[in-house]
């Protein structure tokens, strides 16, 4: 956007008419086809798009569920199914809309670890990172509600536990769980409220989205050396390239989508979900979906007292500050040079964060007891320490490898650049 | 450039946050097997003969406890299922009365698409029937039980696509019976009035007698073809994949359009990447 000029002449009357009142063809050409787009991104950069693509998904399959889904504790359970074996296509979209949770956040997770790879939350980023977390914190709310709607044992109390939450903040708490609830424990009323709001959220999310977009074509794309774009040899624009690139990896990344929805769309849940909510039998683990595990192992890591903030509230606190101290990210690592690559002690303990978080999402799901607990509490730790006293430090004491002047120059000085297929030396 | 790294990392960082979450503590107890089943696998299509037999002990012996009130009869003739004729399930769907105040009786036969009969009127009456006990409908039942697997062997289950837990519990279960409380019993096990030991069941006491015991349903057998063990073991397996097929009518014709969609999806893939790849020859990156 910013230092290029616009390419685009209209070329008949009516669009000269159309760009003089609303240059939406002008804006299209400038954003989605000819944006200068640094021409070193690797396929960690294609989560972006392939993201887009799944809150789509999401959205158009979400609608047409809505149009066969009864919102009441006594038939949501038995809706589902009706979806599942009477609706025309119904299996497919419903298991689509159930997997395309779990792949929303996969693709979700390897676009924020490849942001913290690669410095992209730093400057001139910080807006555009702290839209992305507003997207992630509101993603697993919507993904929470989304799981409690078929109404089965895990939906019910999974819902149970996760607004009881709310009753841990002081004064607040419990007007706050009974607002949530619409009532004093889980149930219908709770059951249309999350209705409603997993409807509107998801739409929500979509502007946010708009304003992450616009974030980034203000500076334009972070890129694998981290090195700003210097001049137009060094960017491709957007369309074809990029647009073809994205177009693939979205295929690919389909795959593994499609595998799951027809052949195995009941793994990725639980099979206690297939048991209609029952508020008077509890079931064994309440275990909530994969993606919000590591945030529940940090909620749980915390079973002691601190001074006067008992255990359920310091569990809050830390759950509610795991998330947070993202938004402070670009501010804490003070390190100038955004790519890991040039990084040589960041390298470490950021692979060791990634295999952490790994572990936080395994303890998630293990039972609270023995070993489990120190481990939870040793990972936990673990992922303050990074972002609070790891990343802080490193900016101080570490010295960063050389950085190429370009990225034309860096591209230049790769062993294999330009013949197709070759390998490319890690990051 | 598909950089190989990126793509196995990406998988390996996919599977390893999804696969964490599927683990589940493993219940003190037996560990329950998985059995080989027809439909296992991305390949695997119910057998026809089983889904019948299977349906015969759901009638003569299952269903005097047990719903299934997401089966309509329709279910039972159409495509993937047990292949009855139409005339056939007509024919028995109208065995069953239903409750209709537009009839002048306030009964009716049922008809195809009505669904099938729970046996108790409420969950009160069901009870009271059965000492306390609740017998729970069948409709999604091999959907709602599982079998765990230890760390690392549940991610295999990612790959071959491992859906049978239900079934392999439910056979489990079925064959799972002691007359008398055996000594893998946990320590100090006591056997509550009314209650059968079993080792699969949480907790092991179970409120189901064993329904099921050697010779006890006659398959009928079906001209030039070989005859069916008449024993708990195959009652067990049979009852087990129709239960399985309840929970998932339209496994085939699912798995069938998977395999249409794996197929495009592929050519789609290696078309794109060709396009991609000679679109960025001319571009040094």
């Amino acid at each position: 956007m910013s230092g290029h000029e616009s390419t685009y002449n209209p070329s008949n009357p009516v669009e000269k008419w159309l760009d003089d009142r609303l240059p939406l063809v002008r804006f299209s050409k400038e954003h989605l086809m000819d944006f200068p787009t640094p021409k070193n991104l690797n396929y960690w950069w294609t989560f972006g798009a392939i993201l887009a693509v799944m809150l789509v998904i999401q959205i158009i399959t979400g609608v047409v569920l809505a149009m066969h889904y009864t919102p009441n504790v006594a038939m949501a359970f038995d809706s589902v199914e009706h979806i599942r074996r009477d609706v025309n296509g119904g299996r497919i979209i419903q298991a689509v809309h159930a997997v395309g949770a779990s792949m929303f956040f996969a693709a979700l997770y390897i676009h924020i670890f490849r942001g913290l790879y690669f410095g992209s939350y730093k400057a001139p980023r910080e807006i555009l990172w702290m839209l992305g977390v507003i997207i992630f914190i509101l993603v697993m709310a919507i993904a929470f509600m989304g799981y409690v709607l078929p109404w089965g044992q895990m939906s019910f109390w999974g819902a149970t536990v996760i607004t009881n939450i709310f009753s841990a903040i002081p004064v607040l708490g419990e007007p706050l769980l009974q607002l949530l609830r619409g009532g004093f424990a889980v149930d219908n009323a709770t059951l249309n409220r999350f209705f409603s709001l997993h409807y509107l959220l998801p739409f929500v999310v979509a502007a946010v989205v708009v304003l992450h977009i616009w974030a980034l074509h203000v500076p334009g794309n972070n890129n694998p050396i981290g090195v700003e774009v210097k001049s137009t040899r060094d960017t491709v624009p957007f369309h074809p390239y990029y647009t073809m690139k994205d177009l693939f990896a979205i295929i690919v990344f389909f795959i593994p989508f499609a595998w799951f929805v027809f052949f195995a769309p009941d793994i990725l849940g639980h099979p206690d979900n297939y048991i209609m909510a029952n508020s008077q039998v509890t079931p064994a683990h309440i275990v909530p979906e994969w993606y919000l595990l590591p945030f529940y192992t940090i909620l749980r890591a915390i079973d002691f007292n601190v001074l006067f903030i008992d255990s359920k509230l310091g569990g809050v606190i830390a759950m509610g500050g795991a998330l947070l101290v993202l938004f402070a990210l670009p501010w804490l690592d003070g390190s100038k040079v955004r790519s890991g690559t040039f990084r040589p002690m960041f390298k470490w303990f950021y692979w060791l964060f990634v295999i952490n978080f790994i572990g936080l999402t395994y303890l998630g799901a293990a039972p609270a007891e023995g070993v489990y607990v120190i481990f939870a509490k040793i990972c936990t730790a673990y992922y303050f320490a990074y972002f609070l006293i790891v990343l802080p430090l490193l900016s101080r004491f570490e010295t960063p490898k050389p950085l190429p002047t370009s990225i034309s120059e860096a591209v230049l000085a790769k062993p294999h650049s330009g013949s197709a297929g070759a390998a490319v030396p890690a990051e | 450039m598909i950089r190989v790294k990126s793509i196995i990392a990406a998988v390996l960082v996919t599977f390893g946050l999804a696969g964490a979450g599927a683990v589940v503590a493993a219940e003190a107890g037996k560990e329950i097997q998985k059995q080989s089943w027809s439909f296992s696998g991305p390949f695997g299509t119910y057998d026809q003969n089983q889904l019948q037999r299977g349906f015969q002990i759901f009638r003569e012996v299952c269903s005097s406890c047990h719903g299934a009130r997401l089966i309509a009869f329709r279910n039972l003739y159409e495509p993937g299922g047990p292949g009855f004729s139409e005339e056939q399930v007509k024919a028995l769907a109208a065995e069953y009365q239903i409750a209709d105040a537009t009839a002048e009786t306030g009964q009716r036969p049922r008809v195809a698409a009505d669904r099938w009969p729970n046996p108790f009127p409420t969950e009160q009456d069901a009870r009271d029937a059965n000492g306390g006990a609740y017998p729970p409908d069948f409709s999604v039942l091999a959907k709602a039980r599982g079998t765990t697997q230890p760390f690392p062997w549940w991610i295999l289950n990612y790959f071959t696509a491992y859906q049978e837990g239900g079934a392999d519990y439910i056979y489990a279960l079925l064959t799972g019976y002691h007359e008398e409380v055996p000594a893998s019993a946990p320590e100090g096990f006591e056997l509550a009035e009314g209650k059968y030991y079993n080792d699969y069941f949480p907790g092991h006491a179970i409120g189901m007698g064993p329904p099921l015991a050697d010779g006890l349903i006659t398959y009928e057998v079906g001209e030039g073809e070989a005859a069916v063990p008449l024993t708990l073991d195959q009652y067990s397996r049979d009852v087990a994949a129709f239960m399985q097929w309840m929970a998932d009518p339209h496994m085939v014709s699912r798995k069938e359009a998977g395999f249409r969609v794996m197929l495009f999806l592929f050519l789609f893939a290696g078309l794109m990447w060709a396009v991609k790849r000679r679109l960025w020859a001319k571009v040094e990156h």
